[in-house]
């Protein structure tokens, strides 16, 4: 005789193994995956902080996603622990080693005073827009939410800035301030892509930030059109999650480095320069700083400006991105990101260095204490008055 | 021994327009004089009273020979020295 629907849950419950609540109040945190299988409104209610949603009806295809070690220990619930039970027996199937389910689900969670928290609503919109990420584990609902809860502020809507303006705004990052102070020119049009014909003559940062639009209009813009001085910097850097360097002069790129290292904001820093790229991530007191790897400029006449020397159309974009991927990784947490390495990149000949970057013990800006570093002091290097006479 | 050196853009005018320049030398210090010897103009923009300028980073294997021993880093056979100038375009 077939069992009925009641029956065949007690059945898949005397097989698993069941968990009060107040066990799974003390592990949460232990390195314990707590996984909510109920469907997205449901969890839209209200969910356990920290665990990650897995629908029932896709366990099979994402658990691994969210769960990727079978020996891990892992705890389900639902809203009253009969799916959660269902869900248990699967996972077991599916040879995970440690699987057990919450006994009276988010209900009794909540009934019984624990902590729960209301997660972030995406809209309709939102959910077909970055439909792509959520189906990548390393991104998902969590990354997405950081990306559009993220402050990104690009420095140059220039060659490197026009792309990472582009991508970022495509990703969904929330707020993307642009500092620039200059006005497109048709010899920008070569490798600025976030402007265009039409737009000559019109402040960069307006026209970045209706390519911007166009592309995302969910996007807040912050244009500062100035150029970024130790008058401003600090007021103007304040509050962002990452800072995206594609600056064209080497004292913005010295007091950007040590007001950075001061606040505490990591940099994503690309350069450029005819058909070879660098880029690295300077993330203050986890990495060395822009300082470690050049403690000074060079003299004006050994530093060739894009203008003078000529740059590969191209070359912006292919640097660009790979600063905007360091962005996102940074934002959502995921992989490895360039901090203390350093990337070549030599187009003409295809390659790809990676070279390593110390961290300086007697470096003047990231050694020392970063309430210490005055004002006065911010974006001062040997030689800077001479440096910046002679560059002229 | 030979050893490769690679010149970013910068000083490529200097070294007859190569990216890179095969040189004999078995130590960093070696290596750079050969290829000084060969062009010249590039002593001075890398050198300043006979050590590396500040400005200029060398590394070799993917390390940074100021991290090694300077100038009497072993580079072997076959090996690739890079110099790495700051660049401020964007």
């Amino acid at each position: 005789m077939t069992p009925s629907g009641a029956e065949f849950i007690r059945q898949i419950k005397s097989q698993i193994t069941e968990v009060d609540p107040s066990e799974v109040a003390e592990v949460i945190g232990n390195g314990v995956a707590i996984i909510d299988v109920r469907e997205t409104d449901e969890v839209a209610q209200g969910k356990i902080p920290g665990a990650k949603h897995v629908s029932r009806a896709y366990l099979e295809q994402r658990i691994e996603g969210a769960a990727p070690d079978r020996s891990q220990r892992v705890i389900l619930y639902c809203a009253a622990g009969n799916r959660s039970a269902l869900a248990a027996k699967t996972l077991e199937d599916l040879g995970y080693e440690d699987v057990s389910s919450m006994t009276g689900g988010f209900t009794l969670w909540k009934d019984r005073g624990y902590e729960w928290e209301k997660p972030f609503q995406f809209t309709p919109d939102q959910r077909e827009r970055y439909s792509r990420h959520f189906l990548l584990p390393e991104v998902g609902e969590e990354g997405q939410r950081k990306l559009l809860q993220s402050k990104v502020l690009l420095l140059g809507a220039g060659g490197l800035g026009s792309p990472i303006a582009l991508y970022l705004a495509a990703a969904g990052v929330g707020t993307l301030g642009i500092v620039d102070d200059d006005v497109v020119d048709v010899s920008n049009l070569q490798r600025q892509v976030a402007h265009a014909t039409d737009r000559v003559g019109v402040a960069k940062v307006e026209s970045a930030m209706q390519a911007i639009h166009d592309i995302n209009p969910g996007v807040e813009v912050k244009p500062y059109q100035t150029r970024l001085d130790a008058s401003n910097i600090m007021e103007i850097i304040s509050g962002y999650d990452v800072i995206v360097d594609g600056v064209d002069n080497f004292p913005t790129r010295y007091l950007l480095n040590d007001a950075t290292v001061r606040l505490d904001i990591p940099v994503v820093s690309a350069s450029i320069l005819g058909f070879d790229g660098q880029l690295s991530v300077f993330k203050p007191h986890d990495g060395p700083c822009y300082r470690c790897l050049y403690p000074v400029p060079p003299p004006a006449e050994l530093a060739p400006s894009c203008g003078a020397n000529g740059v590969l159309g191209v070359l912006p974009g292919t640097m660009g991105l790979l600063q905007a991927t360091e962005v996102i990784k940074l934002v959502i947490g995921a992989g490895e990101p360039l901090i203390g390495r350093l990337l070549l990149y030599e187009a003409l000949g295809a390659t790809f260095t990676e070279l390593k970057v110390r961290r300086d013990p007697e470096c003047p800006v990231c050694s020392v204490d970063p309430s210490t570093i005055a004002d006065e002091d911010m974006g001062v290097f040997p030689d800077y008055e001479a440096f910046c006479a002679a560059a002229g | 021994m030979s050893v490769t050196v690679k010149l970013p853009t910068q000083l490529r005018d200097a070294a007859a327009g190569n990216a890179a320049v095969s040189v004999e030398g078995t130590t960093v210090g070696e290596a750079l004089e050969a290829l000084f010897a060969e062009h010249g103009e590039l002593r001075e923009r890398l050198f300043q009273d006979g050590e590396l300028r500040r400005f200029v980073n060398v590394f070799v294997a993917g390390e940074d020979v100021r991290y090694l021993d300077g100038l009497e880093t072993a580079v072997p056979a076959g090996g690739e020295l890079t110099i790495l100038p700051a660049v401020a375009g964007g």
